[in-house]
C-alpha cells in the first residue's frame, strides 16, 4: 500500500466536543495505526494472516479493555475513550479493530461483569497486555440471527460440568488462549462459562478461504466431553441477557469503528480525485465526483454525531440496546455504501492494494452481518417503536 | 541526572497557514509537539531510564499549551512547567527558561534544533550562553557517561564527533532518538503528575515581527505527450524563456 496520508474528516468541528484526553488517546492510536498498522496490513490480508506482532502494540494504545477499572489491569476510560480507539484502529482496518473489540468487550466485559472476583483476577490482567487472547463463541452452525436455539450444552457431574457442542463464526478462536462460551444448561437455560486452551476434547480449526476480514483470524470451537471446573462457570448471569449484555458493548464499539472505514474510504477519494485528471481537468471538479464526496460526508458528519451522542449516553449509562443497535446499524451501512462509491471514485485503482478502499469494502461486508445483522438491527428498531415483535 | 526539555508548540503539517492582518490565523488550527522537541524529549526518557534521574518538560506559553505540555508528561516526562507568557521572541523565551534552569540546577537542557514554524534555532545556544554552560547545535546522537557527554553532529559530507562535560545544552536534530506515542498507561499517569505555572521573569523580547509574506502560489504543470518533444522544446523557448 501507498504511503498511508490519513487526514481525519471533522466537518462540524466535532472534536470541540471532546476533551483534551480524549483527543491524546484518539490522537495516539490513530499516530500507532499509521506507524505500526498501514505498512503491514495490505500484505497481512493479501495473505490472510493475523499479524500477531500487533497484540503488544494493541495493548498500549488501549485496545484491550480501556473502561475496564484500572484495579484489573483495564484503563479507567470512559465510553467515547473506548469510541475513539475502536474508530483509529478499524480506520487501519477492521480485522483490527475486530480482535480488539472481542477482547475488550465480548471477553473481558463478561468475565468482568458476570465472573467472581477470582476470575476477575485471574484472567483481566493478561487479557488487558495481551498476554492471554480470548475469544467469544455464542454463533453455531445452526443458530446464527438466533442464539437462543443453541444446542450446545452443559451437564454437571460431580463436582464439575461437561461441555458439548460446536461454535462456529468464532473470532480470534485459532489463536485463543481462553473462550468466553455460552451453553445450555439441563434446565435449558443460557450459562457462560471459560474454557482454557489445553482442555482435552477442546480444539480450534481455522475457518479458511474468508473474502473478508481476512487479516482476522475466524475458526471453530469444538467441545468433546471437554471437562469443566465449576469456578469456570460465571455466578452472576443466566439466559440470553448474558450473551446480549456483551453484545451490546461490542455493538457500541462497532459503531464507532465503522466510521473509522468510512473517514479512511472518504479521505482517500478525496485526495485522488484532486489528482487524477481527466478530460484535462482533476476528477473531483466534475459534478458526479462531488456528489459522492458531498454525500459521503455530509453521511459521516451525521454519523460522527450519533455516535458521539451515544458514548454520553452510555457514559451516564442511559444507552438502550435498541439505540445501540440503531448506531451500530446507521455506522455500518453508511461506511459500506461510502467505500463502495469511494471505490468508483478510484477507477481501476480503486480495486488494488495500492488504496485501502477494496479492503475496506470487503471487511465490512462481515462486519454488516456479525454482532447483528443490518435486517435484525432494523427488526430491533422495529420493535422498539412499535411494541410488536416481527422476529419469529 | 537532572534533564530539562524544552517543549514548544507549533501548527500540524497539514495546517493551511493563513493570517489575518499581521496575525497568524490560529482558529480551527491543530497544535502539535515541535517534532525535534519530541525527539530531545524521547532521548532525555531514554537517559533517564539507564541513568536514572529525571526530566522535566518546560514550555513559555498561554494555557492552550498545556495539552502538549500534558502529552510530554504522558510520552514520560515527570512534572512540567508552564512559564505564562506569550513567547514573543527567542530571546524572551531563552532568558525564561535560562531563569527556571539556572534555579533549580538541570545538568541537562535538551531544546530542538528548530521548531518547524518559524525555525529560528535560536533558543538552544541563547539558554547556553545565558548559563554560561557549552552548547552543541543539532546533535544527531548524545551518549552520556560519567561527566563526558558525546555528540554527533551532521556536518557538510559528513560527520563530527564532539565531546563535552556536563552541564550542557543541546538540541536535538533527526536520529537522536525515535519519539515515542503516548501508551494508554502514560495517558492515565500523565492526569496526576505536576504541571506548575510560573510567572514570567522579567526579560525583553528583543525583536518584532513586522509583517508575514506568503510564498508565491505554486505554477500549474503543463503536461506534455511523451511523444511530442517539439512541443516541450516550443514551450520551453517560447513560454518559459529558459532555453
Ligand atoms: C468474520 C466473522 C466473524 C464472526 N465472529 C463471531 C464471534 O467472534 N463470535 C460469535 O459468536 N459469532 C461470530 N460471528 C457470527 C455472526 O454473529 C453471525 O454470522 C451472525 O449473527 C449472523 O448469523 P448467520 O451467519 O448464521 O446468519 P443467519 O442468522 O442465518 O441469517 C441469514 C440471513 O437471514 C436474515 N434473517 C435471519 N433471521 C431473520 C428474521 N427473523 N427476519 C428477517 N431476516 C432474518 C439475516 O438478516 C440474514 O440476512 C462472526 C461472523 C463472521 C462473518
Amino acid at each position: 500500500m501507498s504511503k498511508d496520508k490519513f487526514q481525519a474528516p471533522d466537518y462540524y468541528l466535532l472534536d470541540e466536543l471532546l476533551t483534551e484526553e480524549h483527543k491524546l488517546i484518539r490522537d495516539s492510536a490513530r499516530e500507532w495505526v499509521k506507524r505500526e498498522v498501514s505498512p503491514i496490513i495490505e500484505e497481512a490480508c493479501q495473505k490472510a494472516e493475523f499479524p500477531k506482532h500487533l497484540l503488544k502494540g494493541l495493548a498500549s494504545v488501549g485496545a484491550f479493555g480501556p473502561y475496564i477499572p484500572v484495579e484489573y489491569g483495564g484503563g479507567g476510560l470512559d465510553q467515547i475513550s473506548y469510541g475513539l480507539i475502536m474508530q483509529e484502529l478499524e480506520r487501519g482496518d477492521s480485522g483490527i479493530r475486530s480482535t480488539a473489540s472481542v477482547q475488550s468487550s465480548l471477553v473481558m466485559y463478561p468475565i468482568y461483569t458476570y465472573g467472581s472476583e477470582e476470575q476477575r483476577m485471574k484472567y483481566l490482567p493478561k487479557l488487558a497486555t495481551g498476554e492471554w487472547m480470548g475469544c467469544f463463541g455464542l454463533t453455531e452452525p445452526d443458530h446464527g440471527s438466533d442464539p437462543g436455539g443453541m444446542t450446545t450444552n452443559i451437564k454437571k457431574q460431580g463436582d464439575h460440568y461437561v461441555l458439548n457442542g460446536a461454535k462456529m463464526w468464532i473470532s480470534n478462536s485459532p489463536f485463543a488462549d481462553i473462550a468466553v462460551v455460552w451453553a445450555k444448561d439441563e434446565e435449558g437455560i443460557i450459562r457462560g462459562l471459560v474454557v482454557e486452551r489445553g482442555m482435552k476434547g477442546f480444539t480450534t480449526p481455522e475457518t479458511h478461504n474468508k473474502w473478508s476480514l481476512r487479516a482476522s483470524s475466524t475458526g471453530e470451537l469444538v467441545f468433546d466431553n471437554v471437562i469443566i471446573p465449576a469456578e469456570n462457570i460465571f455466578p452472576n448471569v443466566k439466559g440470553l441477557k448474558g450473551p446480549l449484555g456483551c453484545l451490546n458493548s461490542a455493538r457500541y464499539g462497532i459503531a464507532w469503528g465503522a466510521i473509522g472505514a468510512a473517514m479512511d474510504c472518504y479521505d482517500s477519494a478525496l485526495r485522488y480525485s484532486k489528482e487524477r485528471i481527466q478530460f484535462g481537468r482533476p476528477i473531483a471538479g466534475f459534478q458526479l465526483t462531488q456528489k459522492k464526496l458531498a454525500e459521503m460526508i455530509t453521511e459521516i458528519t451525521k454519523a460522527q454525531l450519533m455516535v458521539w451522542r451515544l458514548g454520553v449516553l452510555k457514559n451516564e449509562n442511559r444507552a438502550t440496546p435498541a439505540q445501540i443497535s440503531m448506531a451500530k446499524r446507521n455506522s455500518v451501512n453508511t461506511a459500506l455504501q461510502i467505500a463502495r462509491e469511494a471505490r468508483q471514485i478510484h477507477g481501476g485503482m480503486g480495486i488494488t492494494g495500492e488504496y485501502p478502499i477494496m479492503r475496506h469494502m470487503m471487511n465490512l461486508e462481515s462486519v454488516i452481518t456479525y454482532e447483528g445483522t443490518h435486517d435484525i438491527h432494523l427488526l430491533i428498531t422495529g420493535m422498539d417503536i412499535t411494541g410488536e415483535n416481527a422476529f419469529s | 541526572m537532572k534533564i530539562l526539555v524544552c517543549i514548544t508548540q507549533v501548527p500540524d503539517t497539514t495546517t493551511r497557514i493563513s493570517f489575518t492582518g499581521n496575525a497568524f490565523n490560529a482558529a480551527g488550527v491543530q497544535f502539535i509537539i515541535n517534532p525535534y522537541d519530541e525527539i530531545a524529549l524521547t532521548r532525555a526518557l531514554e537517559l533517564k531510564e539507564t541513568l536514572g534521574g529525571s526530566v522535566t518538560a518546560i514550555t513559555v506559553g498561554k494555557p492552550d499549551t498545556e495539552a502538549n505540555l500534558r502529552k510530554a508528561l504522558a510520552i514520560g516526562a515527570d512534572d512540567a512547567i508552564r512559564v505564562n507568557a506569550d513567547a514573543t521572541d527567542a530571546y524572551f523565551v531563552a532568558a525564561q527558561i535560562a531563569d527556571v534552569a539556572k534555579k533549580n540546577g538541570y545538568e541537562l537542557v535538551l531544546a530542538g534544533k528548530e521548531s518547524i514554524d518559524y525555525n529560528g534555532s535560536e533558543v538552544g545556544s541563547m539558554i547556553a550562553a545565558m548559563l554560561d554552560v557549552p552548547f552543541v547545535g543539532m546533535a544527531s546522537r548524545l551518549v552520556v557517561e560519567g561527566e563526558k557527554v558525546t555528540l554527533d553532529r551532521e556536518i557538510e559530507g559528513g560527520k563530527e564527533i564532539l565531546e563535552s562535560t556536563l552541564p550542557l545544552v543541546a538540541s536535538a536534530q533527526k536520529g537522536m532518538a525515535e519519539p515515542r506515542i503516548p501508551n494508554m498507561r502514560g495517558i492515565m499517569s500523565a492526569r496526576t503528575k505536576p504541571l506548575q505555572v510560573l510567572e514570567p521573569a522579567a526579560a525583553d523580547a528583543l525583536t518584532a515581527v513586522i509583517s508575514y509574506e506568503m510564498p508565491p502560489a505554486k505554477a500549474a504543470c503543463k503536461m506534455v505527450p511523451a511523444d511530442n518533444p517539439a512541443l516541450l522544446i516550443e514551450l520551453l523557448h517560447n513560454e518559459a524563456k529558459v532555453i
